[in-house]
């Protein structure tokens, strides 16, 4: 019981910590931060400055891309609240206890297959030898196959479907917590549908829903997979720009500008949902 | 709350609908690994397994195709050192969290869940920087060639590491709580030393928990895109690989079968998971 | 009570000469956290072989004492003995007194037989010794045959039974009892609490056991120490708790009583004419420093009482308010005349009884104890 073996316990269950968060984490993110900022002027000769950033809005190709992956992953946060929250309230409140736990299951069981195999499937779904255009033109619903792919349209189907399922699990775990006797209580007091929707359930179901919105838009704004296969070549996606700055092109620091850019941009979402919301990280992400 | 027959009717038929777009591409990405066909597309041709089993082009089955084989046997062998580290991490991370008190702690358990959100394409990136900013200074200053810091596996897995120990820690962490202390200090209070309470008493308890973060950190590792994008070097896992041949060269129902083995795997895995934590539950 | 201990009784006395072998003492141990005394210079001796109990409400230190006897935690002063030897620097693994823990704490990953062989192992003995005294100890707590059977496939009682004979089977100094039938349902802990006794009995090991519940603490009990608020009120056998306590705390938290408060009004001796707080004036005797003018309480045991005619002592006259039947534990309330309400146990009264009769309540004046008035 002795102070030092105390001591001795909590530094060697530190260090892993340490290592993992400064080594893998921390000084990394201060890396990019730290390539982001100078500027090559020469071979392993550079110059310090904000040139790159700069760059990046005064080109409106980039600024665009910002813009639009922004713009497409609140769309898809919002479009898999809407969609998904009758959903979970279905498996929370409303399926039997039996099927209750075979629907959530059921839920999960995408979260295991790889994003890859998801677009896959999508593909092989929606090209235009597709299973969908061949049996329309079968059924004689269209007359020339269609090509399905390659738009905005099957970009956000494709987004929504890979991120839904991060949305309903922190929405089912979260409506099961609530009594039922507060809906009743809230019809007994007289509220319609629409009141006990607004004034109890949701509320009720916040941390959940900030937890899913969290996650939801996280994994959008980051995804690579699903823009870049569904949309094709031009489906000005930021991570592909990020990708293509870094990999294709060499340039780290427009790369790295553009990675902090993306960090910067997606916390001070999160950051204003929590405001907003009044809702914390670790009482909403962290919580299972 | 009673409600009309037909608005029930109609929920149900959305819930219905829902669960068929959940699961469409599924099918539709399963079911072609079946079709005799040399195309993942309609129409039918009749049910083979060749794109598992055939020998010869230009049908050949994924148990042939040697670069589908060395993508599976790198995920596998990645997954496995990356599950190990996380666990590792993840246990001592529960431990740190659960049982020590330290200055800014909240803080610390803040920064600890960050990972998760940032974008695995950030990720990937911030370690190729920070490996590489490492590499250049020992190679200008010291003459080291420090090969494992240039993208490859050993960069892969500490990118996937990087996000995955959170996740670990969290479900160890969860476990550990509910932990009665009163246990270890019956077993200390029987003559047992405190690293003996730990092996026979603490960690058995936490078994469950252990397990479960290890199948979850291996496929989430194996199916893991964004980060190791960026940290791929030759030695491409089966995701990267099978990416390449989607966009590179036009797929084949190989492809089909390729996912067929990942959903059948990924669901067994899971299942055990799920079966490890479950009698748990009752006690 | 300000100052230690007040003991009624020597503890019996033991073979050994000379200063008195005790399996445990603590002396003038303190605990304090931060600015908190948990515990307050308290001592004790345990004569080998008894039944000791340390009664207190919850929050009193007796759980914090067990843990410092335990080692769990160091007191802040103080010194603690086992068999004569101070084991203050001894960390817990390496003391030999055992503690069977409030919610039992039996390993749920580890059969009964493996529970039991814990602390065997973690001594290194030889597994056919280790096979043969798990057998032997299942037999003498009444579970033969149940080495294989899982933690949770024990229904309460048996659990108890097994977390004894898990700290047995290492022939402790001091079995430590924390609590242990808290969690047990009324009717199997009245068993238990017999169960516990006999056990104590059989084992000749010194038992100290810890308890909010009086009646656990008198059923079972050789000693029992009454703790109040990190000190230790009085040390006594369970007789002289019950029939002379020292102090308000002991009256009121030892057994049931009628507790009215008032100011004495004159004395003579030890005898004091109480002025109620309601009104009215009864007599009793002072067992602690109060006199004229003091606030007091003035304590009745229900069965002191009598309903009879031509008593001799203290009478009040009243009525009966209401009838409150327990089988043998059958009460009588009873509201005097002065309109304080009071429970009457006086079983040859108690069925020609009925609501609204009047009554006479009388009391020999020595039975009717006064104490300073505690503070709340």
């Amino acid at each position: 019981m002795g102070r030092d073996a105390g001591r001795l316990s909590l530094f060697l269950l530190f260090t892993p910590f340490v290592l993992w968060i400064g080594l893998l984490i921390v000084l990394p993110q201060i890396g990019i931060g730290y390539v982001s900022l100078r500027e090559k002027i020469g071979i392993n000769e550079f110059s310090f400055g904000l040139k790159n950033y700069a760059d990046f809005f005064n080109e409106p190709i980039y600024r665009n891309t910002l813009l639009r992956t922004a713009w497409i992953s609140i769309l898809v946060t919002a479009l898999a609240l809407v969609i998904g929250f009758p959903v979970a309230y279905y498996i929370a409140k409303i399926a039997k206890e039996r099927s209750r736990a075979a629907l959530f299951l059921m839920c999960l069981i995408p979260l295991w297959v790889s994003d890859l195999v998801r677009a896959y499937g999508w593909i092989v779904l929606l090209r235009e030898t597709g299973v969908i255009s061949t049996v329309l033109l079968r059924l004689g619903i269209i007359s020339t196959p269609i090509e399905m792919l390659y738009n905005d349209v099957t970009v956000i189907i494709g987004l929504v479907y890979t991120v839904i399922l991060f949305m309903i699990v922190p929405l089912v775990s979260t409506l099961q917590g609530m009594d039922d006797a507060l809906l009743e209580a809230g019809y007994n007091l007289g509220g319609s549908r629409f009141t006990v929707f607004r004034r109890i359930i949701v509320p009720y179901a916040m941390p959940g829903i900030v937890a899913g919105c969290i996650i939801t838009f996280m994994l959008t704004a980051g995804s690579y997979l699903t823009p870049v296969l569904l949309g094709g070549k031009n489906s000005s996606w930021f991570t592909e720009q990020i990708y293509n700055q870094f990999i294709t092109r060499y340039n780290w620091e427009a790369g790295a500008t553009f990675g902090v850019l993306l960090l910067l941009f997606t916390s001070l979402v999160v950051w204003a949902g929590l405001m907003l919301t009044g809702q914390s990280l670790a009482t909403t992400v962290a919580k299972d | 709350m009673p409600s009309a027959p037909h608005l029930r009717w109609i929920y149900r038929a959305y819930v219905a609908i829902f669960f068929l777009y959940l699961i469409a591409p599924l099918i539709a990405a399963g079911a072609f690994a079946f079709n005799d066909s040399l195309f993942p597309s309609l129409p039918w041709r009749g049910f083979t397994l060749d794109w598992f089993f055939s020998p010869t082009e230009p049908k050949l089955g994924l148990l042939h195709d040697s670069r589908l084989l060395r993508g599976m046997g790198n995920s596998l062998y990645i997954g496995l050192l990356v599950a190990a580290l996380a666990v590792a991490a993840g246990t001592s991370n529960a431990f740190l969290f659960e049982r020590k008190q330290f200055p800014f702690k909240s803080t610390l358990y803040i920064l600890m869940i960050v990972p998760l959100v940032i974008p695995g394409v950030i990720l990937g990136i911030s370690i190729l920087v920070f490996a590489s900013m490492i590499a250049n200074f020992a190679d200008r200053q010291l003459g080291l060639f420090v090969t494992w810091l240039r993208p490859g596996i050993p960069l892969i897995v500490l990118g996937q590491a990087a996000f995955l120990t959170t996740i670990t820690s969290l479900v160890i962490s969860a476990r550990l709580k509910k932990f009665d202390i009163s246990l270890e200090e019956a077993a200390l209070n029987l003559g047992a030393s405190k690293l003996r309470v730990l092996m026979t008493v603490t960690l058995p308890f936490l078994f469950p928990a252990i397990f479960s973060a290890f199948i979850v950190a291996f496929l989430v590792s194996f199916e893991n895109f964004n980060t190791t994008l960026m940290l791929v070097g030759s030695d491409a896992p089966l995701t990267i690989t099978m990416y390449d041949r989607m966009v590179k060269v036009g797929s084949t129902p190989v492809l089909n079968a390729v996912s067929v083995v990942l959903m059948l795997g990924s669901g067994l895995l899971a299942l055990a998971s799920v079966l490890v934590q479950r009698p748990s539950k009752s006690a | 009570m300000s100052n230690g201990a007040v003991r009624d009784d020597a503890p019996p006395s033991t073979a050994t000469e000379g200063p008195a072998m005790y399996d445990l003492s603590c002396s003038r141990v303190t605990k304090k956290f931060g600015a908190f005394t948990a515990v307050s210079d308290v001592s004790l001796d345990i004569p080998s072989g008894s039944f000791f109990s340390i009664l207190g409400p919850s929050g009193c230190g007796k759980t914090t004492l067990m843990r410092m006897i335990a080692g769990f935690e160091t007191p802040s002063e103080g010194d603690i003995k086992i068999k004569g030897e101070s084991v203050v620097a001894v960390p817990p693994n390496r003391r030999n007194v055992k503690m069977v823990f409030q919610h039992l704490a039996l390993f749920p990953m580890m059969s009964v037989g493996e529970n039991i062989a814990y602390g065997l192992r973690c001594r290194g003995e030889s597994r056919a010794e280790i096979g043969k005294k798990v057998a032997g100890i299942l037999d003498r707590v009444g579970l033969p045959g149940t080495t294989d059977k899982r933690i949770e496939q024990l229904s309460g009682g048996q659990k108890q039974r097994i977390a004894i004979a898990r700290c047995m089977v290492l022939e402790p100094d001091v079995l430590l009892l924390d609590e242990p039938l808290g969690a047990l349902d009324l009717k199997l802990r009245e068993h238990m609490k017999i169960e516990l006794k006999l056990l104590q009995h059989q084992f000749e090991t010194t038992f100290l056991y810890i308890t909010h519940d009086q009646s656990e603490a008198l059923v079972m009990s050789d000693q029992v120490a009454v703790m109040n608020a990190g000190r230790f009120e009085q040390i006594g056998s369970p007789k002289a708790l019950y029939d002379a306590p020292v102090s308000g705390f002991v009256a009121g938290f030892v057994g049931d009583a009628n507790c009215l408060p008032g100011t004495i009004a004159d004395m003579s001796g030890t005898e004091a004419r109480v002025m109620l707080d309601d009104g009215g004036a009864v007599v009793g005797t002072v067992s602690d420093g109060s006199t004229v003018g003091d606030a007091v309480e003035l304590f009745l045991r229900p069965e002191a009482l009598s309903l009879r005619d031509g008593e001799d002592g203290m009478r009040v006259a009243g009525t009966v308010d209401s009838l409150l039947f327990n089988g043998a534990n059958s009460r009588i309330l009873v509201k005097i005349d002065t309109g304080q309400m009071i429970e009457v146990a006086d079983p040859s009264h108690t069925a020609a009884m009925a609501e609204g009769d009047p009554v006479s309540v009388s009391w020999r004046p020595e039975r009717a104890r006064v104490f300073a008035r505690r503070t709340r």
